[in-house]
């Protein structure tokens, strides 16, 4: 990838095996602490290692790379690490939820059975990209998928929950944006004060849970005086 | 004494405080931004006795007036925007002296789009995840992460902490960039390139593309003959992306990814340029007609490198008005580099009141 990075790719899909790979690969490479590697940026199915061609080759650093991932661990493997669940609080629909009533005329269902089914289980977070700690979530139930807009929104509010076909997502920071949006987090998924920045990390699972108006001001006032403590479980692998 | 301060009168097209980015956070989605053209920052700051990575403002095709509150060394580099300091020209790629309430203005862009303003001391806002650099899209980073404003006056830090700054000193000609309307870019085979046809590779190499007006920080979108992709399937699962990386989306028109990009990106990626031509990229006008060469990861490398040694370790050499005086002062020797202007030089350790052909000493620093 250019003169200053390594792609190594463990797949072209979008697939749970490939991603929990790449989380374990990164892990692995990381914890190889090797000289002359810059940053990682682990993404649905490849890692990207960026490094500093004075420090160390192209070819000395492919090699490496190659031979870590071609050794014989048993790393990937479903069961292999517990899952952490972070609760995210949603309230559907309405203002906070504008194309709601559009999804579920799309899945031909009632918006109750649309959050009943959005909020039933939890996601894995593939990814973060496309904006600071915007997670990309697999796995959601494809009876409610729906296509993107035609025309994206110029500004959709920081904390929105959308839909893209079978992905879904919040948007941790006002920005422009073309998913579905049915509901909204006060909760902030991204903080540039905080360590690490992202609330939601990769490999780790987020599941929404649906909250009622006065709920979402508690919690938003909450969030505001820095009270909040998101509700963090841990599940069966 | 109040704060030093560099006060924004009108901030042009667009103006930025921009450092050599914020590495280290793609993996949370977080841009790594910075100076588009990084080697004008770098020479700015060495110009202005700063660390090469201090914050310095990237002024966007000029219209832009900046007014110093207390005297600074500082420097203009990059694109030519034809700057005046109160009506007089300013050499480019040359440290100066500004004097209180002075006032530096941007004219209209003659050559590259980006000039890069660096004061002795940098840009003081405070950084956010380790760098000042304004990513204006997800609003980190400079003053309250947006572009600057008329009216905003900018903190500088703490000038010359090893008394080497100096007016007077310009960056050698063999360092100068050459901005011309039509370049070649060398780029390495992306990792994508199977994605496209013999047709469409073949065509991305023997085109000249055209930069549209359609470019920004994020990336340079340049229209010409269409890439085909196999099977018209430009779409891949995001993966990471690079500074350089030439996405190709449906439309079939490559994409040069710039500082602001997103950390991935969903097209098949057909090259990436090499980084010792981005900088020209980051100069380059909408108009400007680019070409593709193959190069490989080992040259690109070594040509980088090789730049890399000569922008940081080639000294900087005095102006052709400017000299250098040795003053004796108890025994003690002292350096004092200069322009000729008029008025309180302060340079090293050394201050001194320069009027017409006569110099007094102001002030002398033990170091």
């Amino acid at each position: 990838m250019g003169d200053s990075a390594i792609t190594v790719e463990f797949g072209d899909s979008i697939d749970d095996a490939v991603n929990r790979r790449v989380f374990a690969f990164t892990d692995e490479v990381e914890h190889a602490a090797i000289a002359g590697i810059t940053e990682f940026v682990p993404s649905y199915r490849s890692l990207l290692v960026q490094y500093d061609a004075s420090a160390i080759g192209y070819e000395d650093l492919a090699d490496r790379l190659l031979r870590l991932a071609t050794s014989n661990h048993d790393y990937g493997k479903p069961g292999a690490q517990s899952r952490i669940i972070l609760e995210i609080p949603v309230l559907y629909g309405g203002e906070f939820g504008p194309d709601l009533e559009l999804v579920a005329k799309h899945a031909k269902l009632p918006m109750d059975e649309v959050i009943r089914i959005h909020s039933h289980q939890p996601y894995r977070v593939y990814m973060l990209g496309f904006s600071p700690g915007f997670p990309y979530l697999g796995g959601m139930d494809p009876r409610i998928a729906c296509p993107r807009m035609k025309t994206p929104r110029t500004l959709v509010p920081a904390g929105s929950v959308g839909i893209a076909e079978t992905q879904t997502g919040v948007y941790p920071n006002d920005s422009p944006g073309g998913w579905q949006l049915i509901g909204r987090t006060p909760v902030r998924l991204f903080n540039p004060l905080a360590e690490p920045p992202a609330l939601a990390r990769p490999g780790q699972f987020i599941q929404f849970i649906p909250v009622d108006k006065a709920g979402f001001q508690d919690i938003a006032t909450a969030v505001d005086t820095g009270a909040y403590q998101p509700r963090v479980k841990e599940g069966a692998p | 004494m109040t704060e030093a301060v560099l006060k924004v009168l009108s901030p042009g097209a667009r103006s930025l405080i921009q450092d050599m980015g914020r590495p280290g956070f793609q993996r949370f989605g977080v841009s790594i931004s910075g100076a588009m053209d990084t080697e004008a920052l770098l020479l700015g700051n060495r110009l202005a006795g700063n660390n090469v990575d201090a914050a310095g403002i990237e002024v966007l095709l000029g219209n832009a007036e900046f007014e110093f509150s207390h005297q600074a060394i500082f420097a203009v580099t990059g694109g030519d925007l034809a700057p005046t300091l109160d009506g007089k020209p300013v050499p480019a790629w040359q440290s100066l002296t500004a004097f209180p309430g002075e006032r530096l203005m941007f004219g209209m862009a003659s050559e590259g789009v980006r000039a890069y303003l660096c004061v002795a001391g940098g840009i003081a806002t405070e950084p956010v995840l380790g760098s000042r650099s304004t990513h204006a899209g997800s609003r980190l980073g400079g003053l309250r992460g947006r572009p600057l404003e008329a009216g905003d006056e900018l903190a500088l830090g703490l000038a010359d902490p090893d008394g080497e700054a100096a007016s007077g000193l310009r960056v050698p000609a063999s360092l100068l960039p050459v901005h011309a309307d039509e370049f070649t870019v060398r780029v390495v085979r992306g990792p994508q390139e199977d994605s496209f046809n013999e047709a469409g590779v073949r065509t991305f190499y023997g085109s000249t593309y055209t930069v549209t007006e359609r470019s920004d920080r994020q990336g340079l979108r340049l229209d010409g003959p269409l890439i085909e992709a196999r099977g018209g399937r430009h779409d891949i699962v995001s993966d990471a992306v690079v500074a350089g990386s030439i996405q190709v989306p449906g439309d079939a028109m490559p994409i040069i990814l710039m500082a602001d990009r997103q950390t991935t990106g969903g097209y098949a990626k057909i090259a990436v340029a090499a980084s010792i031509d981005r900088p020209l990229l980051a100069q380059a006008a909408p108009g400007a007609r680019v070409r593709f060469v193959q190069t490989t990861v080992k040259e690109a490398q070594l040509a980088a490198t090789t730049r890399r040694k000569a922008l940081t370790e080639t000294p900087l050499e005095l102006a052709g008005e400017a000299r250098e005086l040795r003053l004796k002062i108890e025994g003690q020797t002292y350096r004092l580099r200069t322009g000729l202007r008029d008025g309180d030089v302060e340079s090293g350790a050394v201050a001194v009141r320069i009027d017409g052909r006569e110099a007094t000493l102001v002030r002398v620093r033990r170091v």
